[in-house]
């Protein structure tokens, strides 16, 4: 049961992880197109942004999951099943992380615009050097939480059968009629989100070094 | 020479006319203090002239070349490209009111980042001279330190020594002791007085009248987005000649 569940939680990972590698600097682009003061860049991302937050995170994995052979009749072949999943929850957690960074970056005081602009830095330099930096550590606590609930987010993949932990979970509890596989997930879970939120804590830490 | 040259600057923030016509050189070695109640238009006006702003009309140049000129078939101040910008950006230093140092860079990374980043200068040759500003400013111990370790005063003197680091024609001070307290507003009237007897050419806005009268060589008066009235510091602010001069240096002694 336990190697059957490991299995499962590999792809758990692989699922959290490739989704930070593309929803991190994906949501960076939305929420620069969010704060853009042109009509064309901030509409959409605005509309974007509120389609993935008005609706639940279950229903876009099955439209994207099923939406090319419904809309397009393209066949699906069984490893789109994993793709469909990590660009659902790429896209979804991308339009939270916006927010984030949004708020990060809006939060940063104009001086510190304007004494680059005066320095000489360009809009490029500015913004990786001296306000990226600033925003980073100021955001990591609610990217912390929303990392700590993709986790837990990753067992809606279970609504297409990805075979990752839930899946299995649920599959050998009602096959040997027990609790156990569920709790021992639960278990996984917790651990796993343990080890996350301490690793956080430790970049908070180490980010600490100014104010 | 002029190192600074202002023509003909209007600036308005929507319907509001925050600055009308103003003409204004200083030259070299010079300091010049801007008094004036607030909403007089004089940090609008430092900030045209640090291009933190942009003008609607009139010219401004740094040592003869120009930021933006005045184009009288679209009466408005046509800016350089934006490349001649960044160079003539080396041709001054700001001193901010509230400092505006980068939290996250030590003292002397917030000095030496953009010469070496930016202006593409010798590595050890600016850390050698940011050193010495350092010791100057007789901060030499706090070269690691991050700027909230400092005192607002410490972090004040910092951002001069940033202001002067590349060597600028000018430097301007936006209200530069407006966020300290009296004890910290000597420490930088100090400093200031210093750069002063080494004729640094400096324009300074600020509050402070006495400092304004002993260390500037002209003092300008603004009210309601002009010059009301300016001339040497003791015929401007101990006999001033016009009645807005009077109102407002006579409301100060209150």
């Amino acid at each position: 049961m336990l190697l059957d569940l490991l299995s499962g939680l590999v792809t758990s990972i692989a699922i959290f992880l490739l989704t930070l590698v593309f929803a991190l600097p994906l949501g960076l682009v939305i929420s620069l197109g969010r704060m853009s003061k042109r009509g064309f860049l901030n509409i959409p991302t605005k509309i974007f942004i509120s389609i993935m937050r008005g609706t639940p995170l279950m229903l876009q994995i099955m439209v994207v999951y099923f939406g090319p052979y419904y809309i397009f009749k393209i066949p699906l072949s069984s490893n789109y099943r994993f793709i469909a999943v990590i660009i659902a929850f790429s896209i979804n957690y991308a339009a939270y992380f916006a927010e984030i960074y949004r708020a990060g970056i809006e939060s940063i005081p104009i001086g510190q615009y304007e004494a680059a602009h005066v320095l000489g830095y360009t809009k490029c330099q500015t913004f990786f050097k001296i306000i990226m930096p600033q925003v980073i550590k100021r955001i990591i606590p609610p990217v912390t939480n929303e990392v700590i609930t993709l986790v837990k987010d990753t067992s809606l993949s279970s609504t297409i059968s990805v075979l990752e932990m839930f899946t299995i979970a649920r599959q050998l509890s009602s096959a040997q009629t027990s609790m156990m596989p569920l709790i021992a997930a639960g278990i996984f879970y917790y651990v796993f989100n343990f080890i996350v939120a301490y690793l956080m804590e430790q970049l908070e830490k180490a980010l600490n070094y100014y104010r | 020479m002029n190192v600074l040259t202002i023509e003909h600057l209007s600036k308005s923030f929507g319907s509001l006319s925050v600055l009308k016509d103003i003409s204004l050189k200083v030259s070299k070695g010079e300091i010049v203090a801007v008094i004036g109640p607030s909403g007089s238009g004089k940090s609008t006006l430092l900030r045209c002239a640090t291009m933190l702003e942009t003008m609607d009309t009139g010219s401004l140049s740094y040592c003869g070349e120009y930021v933006c000129q005045h184009d009288a078939s679209l009466n408005k101040s046509v800016y350089a490209s934006q490349q001649k910008l960044r160079d003539l950006r080396r041709m001054f230093g700001l001193v901010f009111q509230n400092f505006n140092l980068f939290p996250h860079y030590t003292v002397l990374k917030n000095i030496t980042d953009a010469p070496i980043c930016v202006q593409k200068r010798d590595k050890q040759a600016v850390i050698e001279e940011a050193r010495n500003l350092l010791r100057e400013i007789g901060l030499a111990d706090k070269e690691n330190a991050y700027p909230y370790q400092l005192s607002g005063g410490q972090q004040q003197r910092v951002s001069i020594a940033r202001a002067l680091i590349n060597k600028p024609e000018m430097v301007f001070f936006d209200e530069p002791t407006s966020a300290l307290d009296p004890e910290l507003t000597n420490e930088i009237l100090k400093t200031i007085r210093k750069l002063a007897s080494l004729r640094i050419t400096m324009m300074i806005v600020t509050h402070e009248i006495e400092f304004a009268r002993n260390v500037a060589d002209r003092v300008i008066f603004m009210a309601g987005g002009v010059i009301v009235e300016e001339g040497k510091p003791d015929d401007v602010i101990l006999h001033p000649q016009n009645p807005r001069t009077q109102t407002f240096l006579a409301n100060l002694k209150k």
